[in-house]
């Protein structure tokens, strides 16, 4: 990261990102995988929902860093040893931390990210329906100012 | 010698600007004509400098003008012409000035064409837009000054990633920025009318066509850049919600709700006040995100603290212009008052619907990515927000929007009835669901998601079918195929980008949920079922190319054992830049992609092979295409060309209804 900084210095850092990225996608290698389908998919799974922690915004089942290979063969080995997938996604955050989690757990603080936006559809329908209402009255109230000014075109 | 003019020009646009900020805005309060025609002008002179600015550092780039610093860390001699040019915008500072010119542009044609604008009104948009103009053009003089020289020019330059040198990414940052930059005229008019105090249709009828060209404009450059990331990046996926991401999307939400809503302006002059919240918050979150992209804040926090100055004078810039609107806005949004009335089952509603929706949504994304941030920040932890999250979290959002668009578009404008739009729309229901039924029945899998998308898809789209043969009235079939020819292109594009969203809607669920994903070591000369298809591995040879060197994998598809395709996917070394990359080989086709990925040599001899089908890919750039050409179709309707006269035209009109 450092030699990239120096040489890279003036490039923007979403271009950096993408140089990132860019470094060959070798994620899941043919040795690694599970001979049963059915588990491979579940560890496939789980690996979509993992950061690799060592990389911006990566997946490890994206990533080709050493450690995410590391994640991905201890996630088949916790499911060959019989875990669950929640057992196996809670084996990997109580060694590298939520930080690790893509979709943060719906608890605590994170409760905000995830109401955030329901939050927001109630409020918005509320003021809606409000400003629906308060325009309704408007309209029964003013129908005999209207109906002066509607006098007044025709006359015209 | 062109260079320092160039930064001379500059220099002379922001004292343009500082008048054009100024003079005619004090005009426009006094009411002295004089003043307030000085605002056309400025705007126009400025262009003149910003252009000429911009092409001096254009003509450093493309004759290799080493004694720049922008030039030497992102220009090399050898670079093709294109991608000189490209480079004058693929850094920090040249983008910036980018930014910049685009904004002058955007307030010259405002000058030019807007002949029809109130005097006063036009001259208020104008002194805004310089007010923005003013702010940016300090940024760059300030902290990113394109024309910094060096004392000791390098004899060559440091080049820029010979991968960012791809046609793609060379048009992907200019149509972003033409949309970013697109809602500041929507900001500008909205800020304009707060000080007026007066919102009417005919304020509608002028910031559409702006908000419109500014979302086709993202629309485009968004597709482009996600194309881009499908065909180089060799992931096969198509979009990652990383941050730079969505500080493109956000915009593109906001900009579809508020085109939406300068509908009900212009047609019932409604939701006025909720309108020029949302111009507001449009350019708010265009800001933020080139606040997120620019800081560097969100690839890490530590590089927003290496380089401080330029994030904290964005955010500074936000602040000033998102503050100092939201503040007019609840000082005067007041004197707005609403004068068409409508019922709850309106056209109206529906569009409010439209709003809420889309608005929530692009919340979402920006609580989403902004959360990593938060906990840094402020709660001391460390916490992620990817794929996973946005498809849980922002995909309700969408489909409840898919659910209502297709009878809302064809509710009665004031008071409508639902029974009867759904009626009409009773073919293109069952069809969805017909669709929907036999693609379940036909999928190996039992995901839901394919199935759901599709209905959702199909449903969107023939309910724009429906929605624009509805328009032709109730006559014979010849007739109504006479009128469809004759339909307000304003009609055909409502329909064109409706269709396109469908199409996108199930193009997107449909990769996500029939994608075809194989992983495998393969001998040369072995071969392997993927899907219905048979892939062989023919052989695998070293190629040397212009400036790289690549192992190259000659691989052919086979159905039923006819050929179909022979595939070259790479796997490339740059050694100028030490930098290895993939290539994928695609072959395109109207109901899939086949992509093909070689990978390393492996120890037990072989190579890894990672191949793809996914399902329906070019209907997703199909359907932004559509989208985008919608939105042209639109914006080329006669009522925007002859807006002038028709305002008259209404006011005459009202007594005749």
């Amino acid at each position: 990261m450092t030699s990239l900084k120096s040489r890279w210095g003036g490039t923007p850092p979403y271009i950096l990102a993408l140089f990132l990225m860019l470094s060959p996608a070798w994620a899941v290698q043919p040795d690694e995988m599970l001979a049963d389908p059915a588990l491979e998919a579940r560890a496939r799974a789980i690996s979509r929902e993992i950061r690799c922690p060592v990389c911006q915004g990566e997946t490890i089942d994206d990533s080709n860093a050493p450690i995410s290979r590391d994640l991905r063969l201890i996630i088949r080995e916790r499911l060959v040893a019989g875990d669950s997938d929640t057992e196996v996604v809670d084996f990997i955050v109580a060694r590298y931390g939520e930080g690790v989690l893509f979709k943060p757990r719906a608890e605590g603080v994170n409760l905000v990210l995830w109401l955030a936006g329901p939050a927001l559809l109630i409020a918005g329908i509320a003021v809606a329906v409000a400003a629906g209402r308060r325009r309704a009255s408007t309209e029964a109230t003013l129908s005999a100012e209207e109906e002066a000014r509607l006098r007044e075109i025709l006359k015209q | 010698m062109i260079v320092e003019l160039g930064h001379f020009a500059l220099i002379l646009a922001l004292m343009v600007a500082l008048v054009q900020s100024t003079l005619p805005l004090w005009g426009a309060h006094r009411g002295d004509a004089r003043l307030m025609a000085l605002a056309g002008p400025a705007a126009g002179m400025q262009l003149l400098l910003v252009g000429w600015s911009f092409a001096a550092l254009t003509w450093a780039f493309v004759t290799s003008d080493f004694s720049l610093a922008v030039v030497v860390s992102n220009s090399h001699t050898l670079k093709p012409m294109l991608y000189k040019i490209s480079g004058v915008w693929g850094n920090h500072e040249g983008s910036l000035l980018l930014w910049v010119l685009i904004l002058a542009v955007y307030g010259a044609a405002v000058a030019a064409f807007g002949g029809n604008l109130p005097v006063r009104l036009k001259a208020r948009v104008l002194a805004v837009q310089g007010l923005i103009g003013v702010a940016f053009m300090l940024f760059l003089l300030l902290t990113s000054n394109p024309f910094w020289r060096l004392a000791a020019p390098p004899l060559d330059g440091q080049d820029l990633n010979p991968l960012l040198q791809d046609p793609g990414l060379a048009f992907h940052p200019p149509f972003l920025y033409l949309g970013y930059v697109g809602l500041s005229m929507a900001f500008s008019f909205a800020v304009a009318a707060l000080i007026e105090g007066r919102v009417d249709a005919a304020w509608g009828r002028w910031v559409r066509p702006w908000t419109l060209a500014a979302w086709v404009f993202l629309t485009i450059g968004i597709a482009l850049g996600s194309w881009w990331a499908y065909y180089e990046l060799g992931w096969g996926g198509f979009w990652f919600w990383d941050p730079v991401e969505n500080a493109s999307f956000m915009p593109w939400l906001l900009a579809a709700a508020l085109l939406h809503s300068s509908i009900v302006v212009e047609k019932r002059e409604s939701l006025k006040a909720w309108t020029i919240l949302l111009a507001i918050m449009a350019f708010g979150f265009s800001l933020i995100g080139t606040f997120l992209v620019r800081s560097g804040v969100i690839t890490s926090v530590h590089a927003f603290a290496n380089d401080p100055e330029r994030g904290v004078f964005i955010l500074l810039i936000l602040g000033v212009f998102t503050g100092g609107a939201l503040i007019l806005f609840a000082l005067r949004a007041g004197v707005m008052e609403a004068r068409g009335v409508f019922s709850l089952v309106s056209r109206e509603s529906a569009l409010v619907a439209n709003n809420i929706l889309l608005t929530v949504a692009a919340f979402v994304v920006f609580v989403g990515t902004i959360w990593p941030l938060v906990g840094t920040m402020l709660l001391g932890r460390d916490l992620s927000v990817g794929e996973p999250f946005f498809n849980a979290a922002f995909s309700p959002f969408m489909v409840a929007l898919a659910l209502i668009l297709p009878p809302g578009a064809m509710l009665a404008w004031k008071r409508g009835s639902i029974a009867r739009s759904l009626r009409s729309l009773a073919p293109a229901a069952v069809l969805a669901l017909a669709l929907a039924a036999l693609a379940w029945a036909m999928q190996t899998g039992r995901t839901a998601l394919g199935p759901v998308g599709l209905m959702l898809g199909a449903w969107v789209a023939f309910g724009a079918l429906t929605d624009l043969w509805a328009r032709t009235g109730r006559e014979d079939v010849g007739a109504r195929f006479a009128r469809l020819a004759r339909l307000p292109r304003a009609d055909w594009g409502k329909a064109t980008a409706h269709f396109g969203l469908g199409v996108t809607i199930f193009a997107v669920s449909a990769m996500l949920a029939w994608k075809i994903e194989d992983i495998r070591v393969v001998q040369e000369g072995e071969s392997f079922p993927l899907g219905s298809y048979t892939v062989r591995l023919d052989k695998v040879e070293e190629v040397e190319g212009p400036n790289y060197s690549s192992t190259m994998g000659t691989m052919t598809v086979a159905k039923g054992g006819v050929p179909i395709a022979v595939l070259n996917p790479e796997k490339r070394f740059y050694p100028v830049a030490q930098m290895p990359t993939t290539e994928a080989a695609i072959d395109y086709g109207f109901t899939r992609d086949l992509y093909l990925v070689l990978g390393d040599r492996q120890k037990s001899g072989g190579w890894a092979v990672r191949s793809y089908i996914e399902p329906f890919a070019n209907w997703l750039w199909g359907g932004a295409i559509l989208m985008a050409f919608g939105g042209i179709l639109s914006l080329s309707d006669r009522r925007y060309r002859v807006a002038a006269g028709a305002r008259r035209q209404d006011l005459a009109g009202v007594p005749a209804e």
